[in-house]
């Protein structure tokens, strides 16, 4: 059956820190991503969906449907944020964007688990692009 | 495995409704794309192939005759055309690109699957943030959990 792909651009701020390294400790880890007034980047969320093609619609999932529920769990919460200090998943954990891709994975699989059946059209898979030159992917 | 993929461009216009469906509906299932006079977009196609690599050529297919094999199967049929008004099966359902995917699909397996290589995935961009992927029928088991 086809998967069918949406991209979502956000913005957020962040600084690359670990709790547990010295300052010394997190400049040599983290470079310059360790600026003590953090930096920002334009963000691309990449959200697939599997499940049979409804034959009357010919769509997997409506598209008004699917960016409601992006909206809603991730877009609202995240663009235009600071990941250190306004997401509370992160309040314990560096901002890399394998932690983001996986917070984000986290929050669909649940919201999904609460809204759909398994007969349902379901998320399979995210990507977060950082920059236009690095990605992360969580398969579910 | 190594797998080719030829990337090509059509542009065509299209309009997402159910006939069964009133107008207000299909608006509130298809959004803008319901508007019976319908629009465009400009697709983007990528065609993926494995298959063994010819020890003498040195490739999986000759891309030129991939390229060849797309122009005639789908460019020629889908390229400036209203999808609704002039290119069956969508004189029947609706021209979402989950089902453009499938049709391409099916255009493309007939002619290139042979015995040294094989169709192995359509991905069609409706626009630069919506695409479409499809393995062929045999992904179908793909969704059990």
């Amino acid at each position: 059956m086809p998967q069918l792909t949406k991209r979502y651009p956000f913005s957020a701020s962040h600084r690359l820190h670990a709790a547990k390294l010295s300052a010394e400790e997190n400049v040599k880890l983290f470079g310059k991503c360790n600026n003590p007034h953090g930096h920002g980047h334009n963000y691309t969320l990449e959200v697939t969906i599997s499940g049979p093609t409804d034959p009357h619609s010919g769509m997997i999932i409506a598209r008004t449907q699917l960016d409601d529920i992006v909206e809603r769990c991730i877009l609202s919460e995240i663009d235009h944020t600071d990941l250190n200090s306004d997401i509370e998943e992160f309040s314990s954990t560096p901002t890399t964007t394998e932690n983001l891709a996986l917070i984000i994975s986290h929050r669909l699989d649940k919201f999904w688990a609460q809204k759909f059946t398994a007969t349902d059209p379901r998320v399979t898979r995210i990507r977060v692009e950082e920059t236009t030159r690095n990605s992360f992917e969580v398969t579910f | 495995m190594v797998k080719i993929t030829r990337k090509v461009e059509f542009s065509a216009s299209h309009y997402c409704a159910v006939s069964d469906l009133s107008d207000s509906e299909n608006e509130s299932l298809f959004g803008k794309a319901a508007r019976p006079t319908g629009h465009g977009h400009n697709y983007v196609l990528e065609v993926t192939v494995t298959g063994k690599i010819d020890p003498i050529s040195g490739m999986i297919m000759d891309l030129k005759m991939l390229k060849d094999l797309i122009n005639e199967q789908v460019i020629d049929i889908y390229d400036h055309r209203f999808l609704n008004k002039e290119v069956p099966p969508f004189d029947r359902c609706v021209p979402t690109p989950e089902n453009i995917a499938v049709d391409i699909w099916k255009r493309m397996e007939k002619v290139i699957n042979s015995k040294n290589h094989e169709l192995h995935q359509i991905r069609l961009w409706e626009t630069p943030d919506l695409y479409v992927d499809y393995l062929g029928p045999n992904s179908e088991q793909n969704f059990q959990r």
